[in-house]
């Protein structure tokens, strides 16, 4: 048997952002199809646009319109790519300046070995196949002909497509997805273990004698390892409660439902879980509930072994025997 | 400026922990070594300070979490960077300087195996127009390590010199989980993996947790014959932009070098992620030829997010307990490539 439990688990957000004017010109480009530069007050081109000269600190106002084209001025081969990046097959990133620029891009080229890589290459944009004013409007580079062979305009200044003006890409939406393996401590594996058993086990504290029930590595009020496992009742307190009127993505019961801290009899310490089988409004602190498990051929290593906490029907217990667990 | 020494350390280094990713389970010990070097109970720490990161460990608030290794009753003076342990003890040297407290215990933890790390460090990058993409940590190191190949700066013999030296130093470290040296020869016949970089070029995923220990003057002077006396402590950063600085240098690391002060240091544990790094280090901190360089393994053995900068620190300062150095140097590193960079350095006056 492993030490610990362990479940794999994504933790996904959609990032929105806004651009701001200058990271919004170089963004509205790629999405008309064309690479934009800002000049800086020393007269470099960089791409992309800083939004503040790194000298002056002004806003940067001089955008240059640079090629499609470019040198690899460095790069690094990716023999494994990640979830995510511009290409699934095995690429190079590479640093890529652009006819007309004077500081390299950051991007992806789509090449089939590393002996294809060269510092001093010629590349140029390969364009997404649907552009939306994001980075990854550059699907990747890809090699190109020498620099008098490649169809490029000079670099313009200031003579922006009309679209620009008109229809500016002023946000974002950069989507971030990461997975782990999450592991559970070794007192947090022996309380799911013991789920999995119908029972409820919790720790106690070998100085401050309190049971901690999920079982944590330390007692959170002495910093000792909580050693000694205890066995606790299904039956315990309704310490504080809520109501839950407001709907959210992923609810599995419909509002009003209650959520309570259920104070068990044997722990120090009370811990979530929902209370059915009585009207939302009719749950109250010191009310007496038990354990509902579900069918015994449906247990895990999961908390969700308990379906939720019911009504003894026991008369209520006295505040005096939960005010300290408040 | 009032005196403040390094005075404890206590570090663990893994390839891979198969606990709670809150890492409680390996600060306990580490906090019970402190307690041990220095004769105090946690009643004795003025003051408390973690480096970590959520996106490291896959959840919420996992430094809240942590805290529970000390115990707060009654409560504790407790503060958090998401930053390595470096940063955490600058920030605790900073409360000891205000006067309000004469005693500190930073820590730091990571679970680096729960995700995969170098996809995990991308989130640290420029969100509009590097995140996206997705650049790896390993991938950026490369076009650093070639920009210097390209420039001659230094060439694939010297950074499997530096491999090769990390890792026969390393057999003398209990915690290094990389070691064993072989030859130049034998590591530059190895195979390429993200070309320039072997895979003994970059440093191995490590999980690990670690704490230091400062002291103001007589507090110090209590707990060892010889503390670690903080002569220089100062840190920097550069841009962002992968495009707009020349990656075969630092001047973070040399703007915190020079706020440091490195004239006679004898030993430097350097945070060099990577083989090549460390060769821009040595040039940027100006360190003399003479310098010993990452006698414990440095980072190519084990390289614990959150910890390994504060980890160079702690090195550090046992070669001045043991009266093997006078002088030495800590330096921690974050962000792509050498961008941020933090010099500590210690002596061993009476």
């Amino acid at each position: 048997m492993a030490r610990t439990l362990s479940a794999p688990v994504t933790v996904a957000f959609d990032y929105t952002r806004s651009t701001g004017p200058v990271l919004g010109r170089f963004l509205t480009g790629l999405r008309d199809g064309v690479v934009v530069g800002a000049r800086t007050s020393s007269g470099t081109v960089v791409v992309p646009p800083p939004e503040y000269d790194p000298v002056t600190h002004q806003q940067t106002t001089d955008f240059v319109e640079v090629s499609p084209a470019g040198t690899v001025t460095s790069w690094s081969w990716v023999p494994e790519p990640v979830k995510g990046q511009p290409l699934d097959r095995p690429f190079a990133f590479a640093l890529v300046t652009l006819d007309g620029a004077d500081a390299p891009l950051l991007h992806a080229v789509d090449v089939a070995s590393p002996e294809e890589m060269s510092t001093g290459m010629r590349v140029q944009v390969r364009w997404a196949d649907e552009r939306v004013g994001h980075i990854t409007d550059i699907a990747c580079f890809e090699p190109a002909a020498e620099r008098d062979a490649v169809a490029t305009e000079q670099p313009r200044s200031g003579d922006m497509p009309a679209d620009a003006d008109v229809d500016p890409v002023t946000g974002i939406i950069t989507p971030v997805e990461l997975d782990y393996v999450y592991a559970a401590s070794p007192e947090e594996s022996a309380f799911y273990r013991g789920l999995a058993e119908g029972r409820i086990v919790g720790q106690r504290c070998p100085a401050c004698h309190k049971v901690y029930v999920p079982p944590r590595s330390a007692c959170p009020s002495d910093g000792q390892p909580t050693s000694e496992e205890v066995e606790l009742s299904h039956e315990g307190t309704v310490t504080t409660f809520c109501v839950v009127n407001v709907p959210f993505m992923g609810q599995k019961i419909t509002p009003p439902y209650v959520s309570a801290y259920v104070l068990l009899d044997g722990a120090d310490i009370a811990f979530l879980h929902l209370i059915l089988d009585i009207p939302a409004d009719q749950v109250r602190m010191g009310m007496r509930v038990k354990a509902v498990w579900k069918p015994e051929d449906e247990w895990g290593t999961t908390i969700e072994n308990i379906s939720h906490f019911s009504p003894t029907g026991d008369p209520d217990a006295d505040y005096e025997t939960y005010k300290n667990h408040l | 400026m009032r005196d403040v020494a390094v005075v404890g350390f206590a570090q663990r280094q893994m390839e891979e922990f198969d606990g709670s990713p809150t890492c409680v389970e390996l600060l306990v010990p580490l906090f019970a070594e402190c307690y041990e070097q220095t004769g105090w109970t946690r009643k004795d720490v003025g003051f408390w300070c973690s480096g970590s990161s959520d996106y490291l460990a896959g959840r919420s608030f996992s430094f809240v979490q942590a805290v529970d290794a000390i115990g707060v009753t009654p409560p504790v003076n407790e503060s958090h960077v998401e930053m390595d342990l470096a940063w955490a003890m600058y920030e605790a040297w900073i409360k000891i300087q205000t006067g309000e407290v004469d005693t500190a215990l930073v820590y730091a933890f990571g679970k680096s195996s729960a995700g995969v790390l170098r996809r995990t460090l991308a989130l640290q990058l420029e969100p509009y127009t590097m995140t996206p993409l997705w650049p790896d940590t390993v991938s950026l190191a490369g076009l650093q390590a070639r920009a210097g190949i390209d420039a001659g700066l230094w060439d694939e013999t010297a950074m499997a010199e530096v491999v090769n030296r990390s890792m026969g130093d390393a057999e003398k470290n209990e915690y290094a989980v990389r070691k064993g040296a072989s030859s130049v020869e034998e590591l530059l016949a190895r195979p390429m993996y993200a070309d320039p970089l072997r895979k003994h070029d970059c440093a191995p995923v490590t999980d690990g947790a670690a704490a230091i220990v400062l002291a103001a003057g007589d507090r110090a002077r209590d707990v060892r014959d010889k503390p670690a006396w903080i002569s220089g402590l100062a840190h920097n950063v550069d841009p962002m932009s992968m495009g707009t600085r020349d990656l075969t240098r630092s001047p973070s690391a040399a703007a915190a070098a020079a706020g440091a002060g490195v004239d006679g240091v004898e030993v430097a544990e350097l945070h060099a992620a990577f083989s090549h790094q460390e060769l821009v280090l040595r040039r940027e901190l100006g360190l003399a030829g003479d310098v010993a360089i990452n006698p414990s393994g440095g980072p190519l053995s084990g390289n614990p997010m959150f910890s390994a900068g504060g980890i160079r620190i702690g090195e550090a300062a046992k070669k001045i307990w043991s009266g093997e150095a006078a002088k030495t140097l800590g330096h921690a590193t974050s962000g792509p490539a050498l961008q941020q960079n933090l010099v500590c350095t210690m002596e061993g006056r009476a």
